[in-house]
Formats: C-alpha cells, structure tokens, sequence
C-alpha cells in the first residue's frame, strides 16, 4: 500500500470538501488551491513530473489566482448572511451519492483493470516534445487557436460597455491620436480575470 | 487494493465532492470551483491509466491531459468572464436570481 500516496489523496479531498462548502469565498479559493496543489502531488508520485508542474503552474499559479480576482470584483469576498446553498440542494446530494456510489461499485468490482504494477514509464520534456511536434501537431494548432478565440472572447465579454458617444469619438480617429499605442491600449485597460488569464 | 485503484477512488471522490458543490451552491464562482475539481478529477483518472496501462510509452493519456489543461483554462477565463458581465448587468451572482437570458 503506497502511504504517501493516500495521505496526499487525504490531504487533497479534506481541502476540496472545504473549497466546496465554506461559507466564505476567498477560503474556498484558498482550499482550492490547496487541493490543486494535493493533485499536482499525486502526479508527481504516479511518474507525471511535467504534468504536476503544468498544473502547479496553471491551476495554482492562474485559475486560483483568476478566480480570487473574480471574488473581490464581484464583491463577495465576506460571507453571506442568508443560506448558501440552492432551494433543491438535497436532490443535488442524493445525486451525488448514486453518482459516487455506481462509480466506487465499478473500480472495486472490475476485472479489466490491469493488475500488476508496471515499471515507471519514462516522460521526459524531450519525449512529450517529440509527441507534440509529430502525432499530435494538429491537436496542438487546433488548441492554440482555441485558446486564443477564447482569451479574446474572454476580454470581450468582461470588457465595460462603452456609451454610444465614445464609439463615435473611436471611429472618426480622435481616439487613436490621443493613445499612441491603439492595440495594446484594449489589453492593458481589460478587467484583470481576462489579461491573468491570457497567461494561462 | 491496488494503486490504480486508489488513484480511481480519490478521483471518484473528487468528482463527487465538485457535482456537490456545483449542483448545490448558490454562488457563480463556486460552480465554476466545482466544475474545476470535476475536470481535475477526470485528469487525475487519465494520468493514472496513463501510468499503469498497458502502453505508457505512447504518451497518450499524458498528452489528452495537457490539452484537457488547456481547455481548463479557457474555460476559467470565459466563465469568470461572463460572472463578471452578469455581475456588472445585475448587480448580483447568486445563481438563484438569474433566471431571464433578457437583460
């Protein structure tokens, strides 16, 4: 029985129970980076080192930060004093535990799990970069430019609406004489959930 | 029990700790923590068949997950995105109030 192996899974669930139930919310973005933190461990453990950075990098280092952004822009950083949960929770909770307990019967109870632990698999930086470059190239085009359709999407939607006034200042050319710099000006006034996210 | 199967009990764990909170919770941002934890739950059962399948050399798994990391992302910024937006039009982001796709 690998022990640091369960301790971190501890380790990790007791603080995503916490993210999930805590009244306020910039504890709950706390456990949740928490227990980012608890899964990049376990891949660490299973012989996915880049992995684990990857997601130390992103999850802890961009999306916790991007969601305690959103919080304080949003203005719920204190916790509310009525309930925080929805008026149909309990049905919500007895779907959660058929969904856990059909999910637990089928890993106990299957025979096609491979059963004998294998020698660790070597994924070095050189290996994954030799995969990406030639069998999976066109995943990677295609998720560049997802991404990037994203991210601008992204910024579109936080952008603040501007009054129909402005916009007609911006066509006419005024607008681009008083700020040099007209396509970074958009990114760098953007919200910071949008321009934290460009990172990622 | 073995170690494969330790790795899917915890992330059978983690995703049913992230539908709780997403089907639960009132706020927004908590649902979008939930829908996290969900999608950290099924890397985590990718990386662990990655690791004890039959053909770990392929890189397979590992690779899915890294473009599943990446559609995270994506997700994140344009959810808390639209959190904002619909902050800033209602003043609110208690999931209970926004009922109306009309403004």
């Amino acid at each position: 029985m690998p022990i640091t192996l369960i301790l971190t899974a501890v380790v990790l669930l007791f603080a995503a129970v916490a993210a999930m139930s805590l009244r306020n919310l910039v504890h709950c973005a706390l456990m949740l980076a928490i227990s980012f933190s608890g899964i990049a461990a376990i891949y660490l453990q299973l012989n996915a080192e880049f992995v684990g950075f990857t997601e130390i990098l992103v999850y802890v280092g961009a999306v916790a930060i991007l969601i305690v952004m959103a919080i304080l822009l949003t203005r719920s950083g204190e916790a509310p004093d009525r309930s925080v949960l929805t008026s149909g929770w309990a049905a919500g909770v007895a779907v959660t535990a058929m969904v856990f307990v059909i999910l637990g019967w089928a890993i106990l109870n299957s025979t096609g799990l491979p059963p004998t632990v294998t020698p660790a698999p070597s994924a070095t930086v050189k290996n994954i970069g030799d995969v990406l470059m030639t069998t999976y190239v066109l995943p990677l085009e295609i998720i560049a430019l997802m991404l990037t359709a994203a991210m601008i999407g992204a910024v579109i939607i936080a952008f603040r609406e501007e009054e129909p006034k402005e916009k007609t200042k911006m066509e006419d050319g005024r607008w681009k004489v008083e700020q040099p710099s007209t396509l970074s000006t958009p990114a760098s006034s953007l919200q910071p959930p949008a321009s934290t996210g460009e990172k990622a | 029990m073995t170690t494969l199967q330790i790795c899917l009990l915890t992330s059978a764990l983690l995703f049913a700790t992230g539908f709780a909170g997403a089907v639960t919770r009132r706020h927004a941002i908590l649902v979008l923590i939930g829908i996290e934890l969900m999608l950290n739950a099924a890397n985590l059962n990718l990386i662990a068949f990655w690791r004890f399948g039959p053909h770990p050399e392929l890189l397979t798994g590992f690779i899915f997950v890294l473009f599943s990391m990446a559609l995270a992302a994506a997700e994140a910024a344009v959810g808390l995105a639209l959190v904002i937006a619909i902050y800033r039009h209602k003043k609110t982001s208690n999931l209970d109030e926004v009922r109306d796709l009309k403004g």
